[in-house]
């Protein structure tokens, strides 16, 4: 077992639902309705949950504690993709980010759930089941609101459009992609991306949005190495304010 | 001699924190018990990877088993068996329904928009029912609203 690859993929799916987490408890008591306010919320509760788990598969793997991995790094040490680091926007932009990112999630873990790396195929079982409420709940938004009124299209689609090559920094290349694949940990990013695009064009073709041509778009990369944009430290300032006033602190 | 049976029996004791009707060992997260001649190991698995309840569930189980003298406890959380619904016992249902809350519908694992719609609202017993969200007030609950007794109801979700 490539020890490095693994860690590689854990610590980016990791940063991933912890920041996109963050960003979503950021709705908490702003939803523009009480449902969606709860969504956001509760989804929020489940990436951050979740990305515990996957810290707390780096602990035995022999990296620091989840805690102290989640709260004292700075955004270089971050393997996030870009696109969750995104301020939330308004409504429109929360919405679509979710989409794709969440269909590409679900489909990760539903890969992962065959991993060879057992404590990984493990957990992934357990997580593809919560993520379906999380695709789903996207799925209904998109095509209610991607087919109701010119407002409503409208800031979807400029929404979809600025998102989009964000959405495909997700699936930078990794630097250890043949060993994850060839040691039947992980199927690859590009593989994921195929499906992920399917998935993404079948959605929006039940709605009155135009999907752009993805081949003409430069993938916003960076994340995966440590490069961000300036969104993210503020977001891990405010994250680790309490941790870093005292490490100790309960409630 | 204490054997898996007086275990499982004290652990009815143990109640999920959220809904205080609903045992652990209904709730069917207890996946295994260990018992050796100085210990006992208990397994659990959460219902929700992120249940902020996990650690008030493993203390509890450790202060009821010291509260029948056995002095030794482990729990250990691990995800080696994955919790679904389909795992909360009969007796869980039916402590679910009683509290107001709708038990989850069975499912193949594969949970779809389909199944949680005519849920059985809790109050009154129609399936004249629609979702209105699937997240509710824990991880664990969708919000649903019963257009025979217009009254707004929970369910425990399907997963």
């Amino acid at each position: 077992m490539n020890e490095q690859a693994l860690k590689e993929l854990l610590y980016k799916m990791a940063d991933d639902q912890l920041i996109l987490g963050h960003r979503n408890s950021e709705w908490t008591g702003f939803g523009p309705l009480l449902e969606e306010d709860i969504a956001f919320s509760s989804m929020a509760q489940d990436k951050v949950g979740q990305s515990q788990a996957l810290y707390t598969i780096l602990h035995e793997l022999g990296e620091g504690e989840p805690d102290t991995v989640a709260f004292m790094r700075n955004a270089d040490q971050f393997h996030n993709c870009q696109l969750v680091e995104l301020p939330n926007g308004e409504y429109d932009f929360s919405l679509i980010r979710h989409f794709l990112f969440d269909t590409a999630e679900a489909i990760r873990f539903e890969m992962l759930s065959n991993s060879s790396y057992a404590p990984l195929a493990q957990l992934a079982k357990k997580i593809k089941g919560e993520l379906r409420y999380h695709t789903m709940h996207a799925n209904i938004w998109i095509k209610q609101l991607g087919a109701a009124t010119e407002e409503s299209i409208g800031k979807l689609q400029q929404s979809l459009e600025t998102a989009l090559p964000y959405a495909l920094g997700i699936f930078e290349p990794s630097p250890y992609e043949q060993e994850l694949i060839s040691e039947g940990i992980f199927e690859g990013e590009v593989a994921l991306q195929d499906v992920w695009l399917k998935k993404v064009e079948e959605v929006i073709g039940q709605t009155k949005l135009t999907m752009p041509d993805v081949a003409s778009l430069t993938p916003a990369f960076g994340g995966r190495v440590g490069k961000h944009s300036s969104h993210l430290q503020p977001l891990l300032d405010e994250m680790s304010e309490v941790f870093k006033i005292d490490p100790g602190a309960d409630w | 001699m204490i054997t898996e049976a007086n275990i499982l029996e004290w652990l009815q004791e143990v109640k999920d924190p959220e809904i205080p009707v609903l045992s652990l060992v209904d709730l069917g997260v207890i996946t295994n018990v260990a018992i050796d001649e100085h210990k006992v190991c208990i397994t659990m698995t959460p219902t929700f990877v992120g249940c902020p309840a996990i650690d008030y569930m493993k203390q509890d189980i450790i202060e009821v088993l010291n509260s029948y003298g056995i002095d030794n406890v482990d729990v250990k959380v691990t995800f080696e068996k994955q919790w679904n619904s389909n795992m909360i016992s009969e007796k869980g249902r039916t402590a679910l329904k009683e509290f107001g809350l709708a038990p989850p519908p069975k499912h193949n694992l594969i949970v779809d928009i389909d199944i949680l719609e005519n849920i059985a609202c809790p109050n009154c017993g129609s399936t004249d029912s629609i979702m209105k969200t699937p997240f509710g007030p824990t991880a664990c609950r969708s919000i649903h609203f019963c257009n025979s007794c217009k009254e707004t109801f929970e369910q425990f979700k399907p997963i």
